[in-house]
């Protein structure tokens, strides 16, 4: 409760020390280290089976783990229990408690503490009404979840979270069973009651819009392993993996070869600049805003134009490339005229490349 | 009826339709047949019972239900169904949560045996619990040198009996229940910091009861109807260890129908208040936790 009495804790950095989850021969987390500073808003993202609600249930103390430890500040909370870690869960479907009022669901974890450490039942009430003013939902707390909407059950989840005053608070894919228009109210909101509240807090997702406007740092994973952590701004600019490139901005992977410092697609040579990158085959990741079908100068890469779709303010249009290639997605202004079937050239504006393995 | 409906003009048939309007067909023909079927089922044969019985009156039925040998009969009968349900409500429980919680050897086959009771003729149950429990049994024997107990021939022995037979109704209600019970609002109370004790009290015994009092009033619904395995170990003294089924028989052996449909209709009649104050209940519980 401290927001009664004042006094402002400050709010706790979480360590994760080489985490190892096996699941018989599989390893689910291959040696996770993660800092979160006190207060940050941390995105944990990665396509399905990556392993990031695993380590979001590891810090939680849902989840036994093979080897490493946890850290909360300097207290070492690997071996706490669940009850005693004070975290702040929330449950992708929510888990609230359908048998009790929203406001029985808020006080929950005020009212099992032991008796010399509850709040009166006065304080009680005022709390949940203030997290229910929190969280959008005055005088909802005669409801049971059942008569809630999704929306107003993943704030009732969140209220609930928040009554124990956690040291983290751990969101698991907050906003995956919404719709559209409600996640993106929700985003917004999240980002504001975190400023708020001032929690550090952890979510998973694997929404990389989501992770990419909502969070201080992220943090990508694959298989049980951190490919990358940074700003958004570093993710998306300079991701430092192929995964990562891979997987951020909707790129399309083409397969090139760099011989001699050039990367050649095909006849052409895209750079004469020496690449990072070692002679051999390489991957070259292109993203729509990548491709430039203007410029008037550069290594022009020769295309059929293979589809064209209207997408929010701009128009998406599919280039098919030489064969062997996949088809590469380029964003234009819609009132350019194009149709399927015209030849068209292309430059990179950027090369995102990665040796192949 | 909704046949008839459809063809009559707007106003009719929004003043004869049972059902509201749906997109899924086939109400009529299994509303009717339904109807049918449990007519010829149950309610033809409990209102005749009801109809034989009304010739006594009132008065009649109230005077038999009172003589003290029926009075003694029908407090035993539900009182011991009431109490062995209640025992079952607890173990079946507990059975339920070790059989879908868990998993060790031997698992299915003590799955499948908890479907016996409903298997085994009811009168080989009752002998083999009057020969288990029975002074010289290997169960009764210990019990009296031990305790000082007597099960056999006793009230004891009746819910014994009947504590067998209504064991599979409470676990199979529960079983599936448990099953799909979420795993993350046991994880959700765990991180606000309720000890596992708190959880079971707080969250899962709550998410249970309607499923609990299903079983047990299925339980108790047996428990009241049952004849054959309470007969051989009740021993049968008046007062003391009847049962009201087996005064029924005894009524039907003198010739004395009207006695017979009597206790009949007065066990009909307390048996359907009980289990509607449990079904009211039930919907109430179901209501609380948002299943409509």
């Amino acid at each position: 409760m401290r927001a009664r009495t004042g006094i402002e804790a400050a709010p706790a950095a979480i360590h994760v020390e080489a985490i190892t989850k096996a699941f018989g021969a599989t390893a689910a987390l291959d040696g996770i280290d993660l800092d979160i500073r006190g207060g940050e808003l941390l995105a944990l993202l990665g396509p399905s089976g990556s392993g990031k609600t695993t380590l979001l249930r590891v810090i939680a103390g849902l989840e036994p783990i093979t080897s490493g430890r946890v850290l909360f500040g300097d207290e070492d909370a690997t071996r706490l229990a669940v009850q005693r870690r004070h975290v702040g869960f929330v449950f992708q479907h929510y888990a609230l408690f359908r048998h009790m009022t929203v406001a029985d669901n808020i006080a929950y974890g005020l009212a099992v503490r032991p008796r010399s450490e509850r709040p009166s039942r006065t304080d009680i009430r005022r709390r949940v009404s203030e997290l229910l003013d929190l969280v959008r939902l005055p005088g909802l707390e005669k409801r049971y979840p059942g008569q809630l909407s999704g929306g107003q059950r993943q704030r009732v989840a969140l209220a609930r979270a928040l009554a124990v005053d956690p040291k983290v608070l751990l969101l698991d894919e907050p906003f995956g069973a919404l719709d559209a228009q409600v996640r993106r109210d929700l985003r917004r909101w999240l980002r504001e009651i975190h400023e708020r509240t001032g929690h550090t807090t952890i979510f998973v997702t694997h929404d990389q819009d989501e992770a990419l406007e909502l969070a201080d740092r992220v943090a990508v994973l694959s298989r049980g392993r951190i490919e990358q952590v940074g700003t958004p701004d570093e993710i998306y600019d300079r991701p430092s993996s192929a995964f990562v490139a891979g997987f951020v901005g909707q790129p399309t992977r083409l397969d090139v070869v760099v011989v001699d410092g050039k990367v050649r697609l095909g006849d052409v040579t895209l750079s004469a600049a020496a690449p990072a990158v070692p002679a051999g085959p390489a991957a070259l990741f292109v993203r729509p805003a990548d491709i430039d079908l203007e410029a008037a100068s550069g290594p022009r890469i020769a295309a059929t134009v293979a589809g064209v779709r209207r997408a929010g303010a701009v128009r998406r249009i599919e280039l098919r490339v030489a064969d062997g290639h996949p088809p590469v997605e380029a964003e234009i202004a819609p009132g350019r005229a194009i149709a399927r079937g015209d030849a068209v050239n292309f430059t990179l504006k950027a090369l995102r490349l990665f040796p192949s393995h | 009826m909704t046949a008839f409906a459809l063809t009559g003009p707007a106003s009719l048939r929004r003043a004869i339709a049972i059902a509201k309007p749906s997109a899924l067909p086939g109400f009529g023909i299994t509303f009717g047949f339904a109807l049918a079927y449990l007519s010829l089922i149950v309610l033809i044969p409990l209102s005749l019972l009801v109809w034989r019985a009304s010739g006594l009156g009132l008065g009649g039925l109230l005077g038999i239900a009172t003589q003290p040998r029926v009075r003694a009969a029908l407090e035993t009968s539900f009182y011991l169904s009431f109490a062995a349900a209640a025992l079952n409500a607890v173990f079946g429980l507990v059975i339920a949560w070790v059989l879908t919680r868990y998993t060790f050897p031997g698992r299915a086959l003590i799955d499948a045996m908890v479907d016996l009771p409903f298997a085994l003729p009811t009168a080989v149950a009752g002998i083999a619990l009057a020969a288990l429990y029975a002074p010289n049994g290997w169960v009764g024997f210990w019990l009296d040198a031990w305790f000082g107990l007597k099960v056999a021939f006793t009230p004891l022995g009746i819910f014994v009996a009947l504590t067998f037979i209504g064991l599979p109704f409470v676990v199979r209600t529960v079983q599936p229940v448990i099953a799909e019970l979420d795993r993350e609002i046991e994880e959700a109370s765990a991180t606000l910091g309720a000890s596992r004790f708190q959880t079971i009290a707080r969250v899962i015994l709550p998410t249970l009861v309607p499923a609990i009092l299903t079983g047990f009033a299925l339980a108790f619904a047996r428990a009241v109807g049952e004849y054959g395995s309470v007969i051989f170990i009740a021993g049968n003294m008046p007062f003391v260890s009847e049962i009201a089924p087996l005064l029924i028989i005894v009524q039907l052996e003198e010739f004395n129908y009207a006695g017979a449909t009597a206790i009949a209709t007065i066990m009909l009649a307390l048996s359907f208040a009980t289990l509607f104050a449990i079904n009211l209940t039930q919907a109430w519980s179901r209501r609380r936790l948002g299943h409509g």
